[in-house]
């Protein structure tokens, strides 16, 4: 037997108290793994990126559902500074359920690939965008997903726009699959002029542009310039940077961060308090046993450590396996989760940072468990520790 | 010079503002190889007195000398340390670890030694094959009976091979077969293996064992048997 099997023998002597707190402990580090990593994907840090710096985002001035005209794309494509202009338009697309909900948007081929230079499509597989009337194209991980083949004709519903008979089953022919650089962006996309001439409410809108522009740090006065363009129209817009109007709209979800932390700290507080009382428990239990040791030539501080140790170990071990499960379970919704977006937003899963700071704060949760414990153990007298 | 000298033992405990005096200048030799029984009624001062040789209390005033050592110099440390080496300690519910077998429980002072793992495996088994309870090393102590339990504690006692067994009322929850069995141990331990033994006890036929009896009285040394006593 060694100190480190003693201290081990130590925590599971009440098997049952050991596996309850084990367990509360486990649940807590699995929240807090996939909680946190939750909020990193909807942190405004890890949302566009240095691809995005030269991008601004044109949409409807007071809500995204509203359309602009398509006009515009040509209109701001005159101005200096502007590379290419993109057109996008939510379609509520989904896959054979409606649960399956598909990110999907009608685009312009030519200019959307442009822009997106992220998203990696063979020039075979562009050109039969360009040329297929009905053409789709889908991200790989979608395409195998659904166990798709180029050729095959894809029926994808729309919860928001039927075709002109009345049917929102809408049938397009996948020409081909895009790799995108970054995780996270996983839209299909269908070809807009088919998209805009079949639709019930007719031609002419489109959900929202993006401007390529040729120096980013025309940013602010070409946005400006584009909203001041359309201020007194009866389709006023706002443009911000890619970033920005992400920002603004992971926003819309309210401070997930601020909320994720909020639960974490509830949860975190409870925890303490129930490692508390177990640590606090198994030495008010053991008080006679460690006046023993101290009889036998166990000193203070190898106590007071030993007990320490018990508290860490108590709370290191749950987090481990809560870190491990969390990682497990993340990879398994990761694609899932990250295709409710519609931004570049990197699949959830466990970042090293948030696992390192899991075990950190196990540590730090033993610690502050094991403290009074441990402290009480150094100062306990044998004989009062004998007759407790 | 003494194997054990207490000179003008003074000890005192607070009890809110009343202070008690439980040992009142008590003065005590003992030779190496003595078993010395202590009696004395409840309160008189005998585990007090046990804890004072043991160096897991200290004196008010005073001053305890064990082996050369003297005890009210040393740290809390320098104490443990020096317990660790020097006192095996019997007591009377037998204190085992309840989640660790006898072997393991045997083993717990070599800890504190620089023994290997399978050293300190051995030297527990010796333990417990000189208190003849080598068969039962797996066993825990609920599997054990009291006698055993008190021989798995004698075993620890004395596996660091300390030169003073100090035990405290070491057959007071056993039946007298049981006692009369650990008592003849500590007998053996004390005149084959030359183990210095102060015993604290109530039962007269137990103090029979010892070379020496004395008794205390409200703090005080009233009888004598070989030891030097003065009071």
């Amino acid at each position: 037997m060694t100190s480190v099997g003693f201290v081990w023998k130590n925590l599971y002597r009440k098997k049952t108290r050991t596996f309850l707190t084990f367990f509360c402990l486990f649940i807590a580090f699995l929240l807090y793994v996939a909680l946190g990593s939750i909020a990193v994907v909807f942190s405004i840090d890890t949302v566009s990126g240095e691809l995005g710096a030269n991008r601004l985002q044109t949409s409807a001035k007071y809500s995204m559902i509203d359309d602009i005209p398509k006009r515009y794309v040509d209109e701001i494509t005159q101005l200096d500074g502007v590379e290419v202009v993109t057109h996008m338009t939510w379609f509520g697309g989904y896959y054979q359920e409606p649960s399956n909900m598909l990110v999907t948007f009608p685009v312009d081929p030519s200019t959307y690939f442009r822009i997106y230079r992220e998203l990696e499509i063979s020039d075979e597989h562009l050109t039969a965008f360009l040329e297929t009337r009905r053409g789709m194209v889908a991200p790989i991980e979608t395409v195998e997903r659904y166990q798709w083949k180029v050729g095959d004709i894809i029926p994808i519903g729309s919860q928001i726009y039927a075709q002109k008979d009345g049917n929102r089953i809408w049938e397009f022919e996948l020409v081909g699959f895009y790799t995108p650089q970054q995780e996270g962006m996983s839209a299909v996309l269908l070809q807009y002029d088919y998209f805009e001439e079949a639709n019930a409410f007719g031609p002419g809108a489109v959900g929202w542009l993006t401007i390529e522009i040729s120096d980013p740090q025309l940013a602010p006065e070409l946005a400006q310039k584009i909203d001041s363009m359309y201020i007194n129209s009866s389709d006023p817009v706002r443009t911000a940077t890619e970033s920005e109007s992400n920002r603004q709209f992971l926003a819309q979800y309210g401070n997930i961060t601020l909320m994720m932390s909020g639960i974490l700290l509830a949860v975190f507080f409870t925890i303490l308090l129930v490692c508390a009382n177990t640590m606090a428990q198994a030495f008010r239990e053991r008080i006679a046993e460690l006046g023993v040791l101290k009889t036998i030539g166990f000193n203070d501080y190898k106590l007071g450590m030993w007990m320490l140790s018990e508290a860490i170990l108590l709370s290191v071990l749950p987090a481990i396996f809560g870190v491990l499960v969390g990682m497990g379970l993340l990879i398994a919704v990761g694609s899932t989760g990250a295709a409710a977006m519609f931004i570049p937003t990197p699949p959830m899963s466990v970042l090293l940072s948030t696992a390192v700071s899991s075990l950190a704060l196990a540590g730090a949760l033993g610690v502050l468990v094991g403290a009074i414990p441990a402290l009480s153990t150094t100062r306990m007298s044998i004989v009062d520790a004998m007759h407790a | 010079m003494a194997f054990i000298e207490l000179t003008r033992v003074v000890k005192n405990y607070e009890k809110g503002s009343e202070v008690v005096h439980v040992l009142q200048d008590l003065n005590l030799s003992l030779h190496e190889g003595d078993f010395l029984a202590l009696m004395g009624p409840s309160g008189s001062g005998k585990s007090t007195l046990l804890n004072l040789i043991g160096g897991i209390d200290q004196p008010t005033a005073g001053s305890v000398l064990v082996d050369g050592a003297n005890l009210g110099n040393m740290s809390g440390s320098q104490l443990a340390k020096w317990r660790s080496e020097t006192i095996g300690f019997v007591f009377q519910f037998y204190n085992l670890l309840p989640f660790l077998t006898a072997e393991r429980n045997v083993e717990l002072p070599l800890l504190l030694t620089n023994l290997g793992g399978s050293q300190r495996k051995e030297n527990a088994l010796t333990a417990l094959r000189t208190v003849s309870l080598e068969d039962r090393a797996k066993h825990k102590p609920g599997e054990l009976s009291g006698g055993q339990q008190q021989r798995v504690a004698i075993a620890r006692a004395i596996v660091a091979d300390p030169k003073i067994l100090v035990c405290d009322e070491p057959t007071g929850d056993l039946d007298r077969q049981s006692a009369q069995e650990i008592l003849a141990l500590l007998e053996t331990l004390n005149e084959r293996f030359g183990k210095t033994v102060i015993m604290v006890t109530h039962d007269p036929l137990a103090a029979e064992h010892a070379k020496t009896v004395l008794h205390l009285d409200k703090g005080v040394l009233v009888e004598s048997g070989q030891a030097e006593v003065s009071a």
